[in-house]
């Protein structure tokens, strides 16, 4: 697979950073090269972020992307910014709880994933970033599902209460993006 | 060892350890903040000691006195941070003190931005601080090779006694990349630093290290044995790195750090679209690989020689007195925090490749 790019956008405490993360220790698990390039300046919880991944089969150079292959956006502010900046045929993902309108962009991809309401549903208010971390890997094939859980179990089994309803939300996202984009297996 | 995901900063910090370091001060400042947070952490696993200064001058004076021990230190800062130490670092060049300085630069002149930039390049490599001295001066562009460097600083500040300082931009310190450190550190044999240190004067006659020197005989004796180890450096030390360099190419790009990755990238999509350009790394910006850059300007297909820099034109002079009129240097850049992206290097070559006698113009 060519070079795919990554970023995550919402606000501070939605966990864009981690999701980042757990994409980039993936694709590292995955023998990929990978770079995480975090947005940083003087923010707060509730201020803006957000992070870039590129994966790659080869060397990586430049760490700024403009025009990723694929936008996750987690609130409105990071809508208006990022979804003109999707590269044409590419991925945007919209975490439908919080947003409440859709690209009129007819040149990529958009799935809308109530990732919030899932979350919540699941008993695990702040997993908003694992469901579209999910949706994100079952749209773009861009790593394998059960690498990702994989690296999951390792960096967040720390929390063990949540680890089963983490993996389940991954699950899900995956899931509901294979059933939304009708694309056959499931996890 | 197995490839690990690190963030730059952390990187650099185990760097220094695996290469034997256990000693660093520091005083925080965005955006190197992690390296003394991972330190603070690390350096009592390994019988270290961290120790976080009341100021940047302080802690300037702190490496002077462990340096004159023998023992390897090191010390991280970033652009206003590092202005501060500039007293030491010239009072340690003076006394011939290995050290290794990390400046993660972010925009200034004064306490400007915290976002990154390269605007230090004049303050690291003409010496920011006063007299007749330098600093070897290194300038990673991956979290891989800032690594590789870290552990290679420590080295040829103790081969030379001079302060060693690597500078990389924000994001070399913010970025996340797989990292890989060697099984065992080897380097090179030295001289034992206790030929020279102050290690408690038993049986042999005490030792003063010092910058101090009133008689003028002495201090231009100094002077001139720093300009002979810097001249070494210029024959032994000078590193760089040629991408897509090829007979036919129009442009000569030459840029450093980060900043070189960005045009690697706007190189590759030029290639693809049948336009070749090549790029000329410095990875030492001092002693600077100035043969080298004529070298390449000077073959015959050259048009236009493009330094790319976050900054307004500092290495540029570097390149102007390599490259001595020969061909015509060019410049783009931007700082204060903003980050050339790909797309626009690739704006700015193709207007020299159609145009090659025009100027660029600014952002």
């Amino acid at each position: 697979m060519a070079q795919y790019e990554v970023t995550l956008a919402g606000f501070g405490g939605q966990g864009i950073m981690t999701a980042g993360q757990l994409l980039a220790y993936s694709g590292m698990a995955e023998g990929r090269k990978v770079v995480w390039l975090p947005s940083y300046g003087p923010e707060m919880r509730g201020g803006t972020a957000y992070c870039t991944v590129v994966v790659s089969p080869d060397r990586i150079g430049s760490p700024i992307i403009n025009n990723p292959t694929c936008c996750c956006v987690f609130n409105r502010p990071s809508f208006d910014k990022f979804a003109p900046r999707v590269r044409p045929g590419g991925l945007l993902l919209v975490n439908s709880s919080l947003i409440d309108v859709e690209s009129d962009r007819t040149d990529i991809t958009q799935l809308l994933v109530p990732a919030n309401d899932m979350a919540m549903k699941a008993g695990n208010p702040k997993a908003a970033n694992i469901v579209i971390l999910g949706a994100l890997i079952g749209a773009s094939e861009v790593l394998s599902y059960k690498v990702v859980e994989k690296t999951m179990k390792e960096k967040l089994g720390g929390k063990k209460d949540l680890l089963p309803s983490n993996i389940k939300l991954l699950r899900e996202g995956y899931n509901l993006a294979r059933k939304e984009l009708g694309k056959k297996e499931k996890v | 060892m197995a490839k690990i995901l690190m963030k730059g900063n952390e990187a650099i910090a185990e760097a220094a350890i695996k290469a034997g370091c256990v000693n660093y001060f520091c005083y925080p400042i965005t955006p190197q903040n992690e390296v003394g947070e991972y330190m603070a952490r690390r350096l009592p696993e390994v019988g270290g000691a961290f120790l976080q200064g009341e100021s940047e001058v302080a802690v300037g004076n702190m490496l002077f006195g462990a340096a004159s021990t023998g023992q390897r230190v090191f010390t991280t800062s970033s652009s206003p941070g590092i202005s501060l130490m500039q007293e030491s670092i010239s009072y340690m060049a003076g006394a011939h003190l290995p050290v290794v300085i990390v400046n993660i630069m972010r925009g200034g002149p004064g306490l400007g931005g915290i976002l990154p930039a390269q605007s230090d390049y004049f303050q690291a490599t003409k010496g920011g601080g006063h007299g007749d001295y330098r600093l070897l001066v290194l300038a990673p562009s991956t979290i891989q090779e800032a690594v590789d460097l870290m552990m290679l600083s420590f080295h040829l500040a103790e081969k030379y006694r001079n302060p060693v300082m690597i500078i990389g931009d924000g994001m070399i310190g913010q970025m996340m990349e797989p990292v890989e450190f060697p099984e065992h550190h080897e380097e090179p044999e030295l001289p034992s630093n206790d030929l020279w240190a102050i290690t408690g004067a038993k049986g042999r006659e005490p030792r003063v290290i010092k910058s101090l020197f009133l008689d003028p005989k002495l201090l231009d004796d100094n002077s001139w044995n720093l300009y002979d180890k810097y001249a070494r450096m210029e024959r032994e030390e000078i590193r760089f790195e040629s991408y897509r360099i090829k007979p036919k190419n129009k442009i000569l790009i030459v840029s450093y750090g980060t900043m070189a990755r960005i045009c690697q990238t706007a190189i590759d999509e030029l290639e693809k679209d049948g336009v070749s350009v090549g790029l000329f790394r410095p990875i030492t910006l001092f002693p600077f690989p100035s043969k080298q850059i004529a070298k390449e300007a000077k073959k015959k297909n050259i048009e236009n020689v493009l330094v790319i820099e976050m900054s307004t034109a500092q290495m540029k002079e570097d390149v102007d007195l390599a490259v001595l009129g020969a061909k015509p240097v060019k410049f783009y850049g931007e700082t204060g925090g903003l980050v050339p992206s790909p797309d626009a290097v690739k704006e700015q070559i193709m207007k020299l490749i159609k145009n090659p006698n025009d100027e660029l113009k600014r952002r």
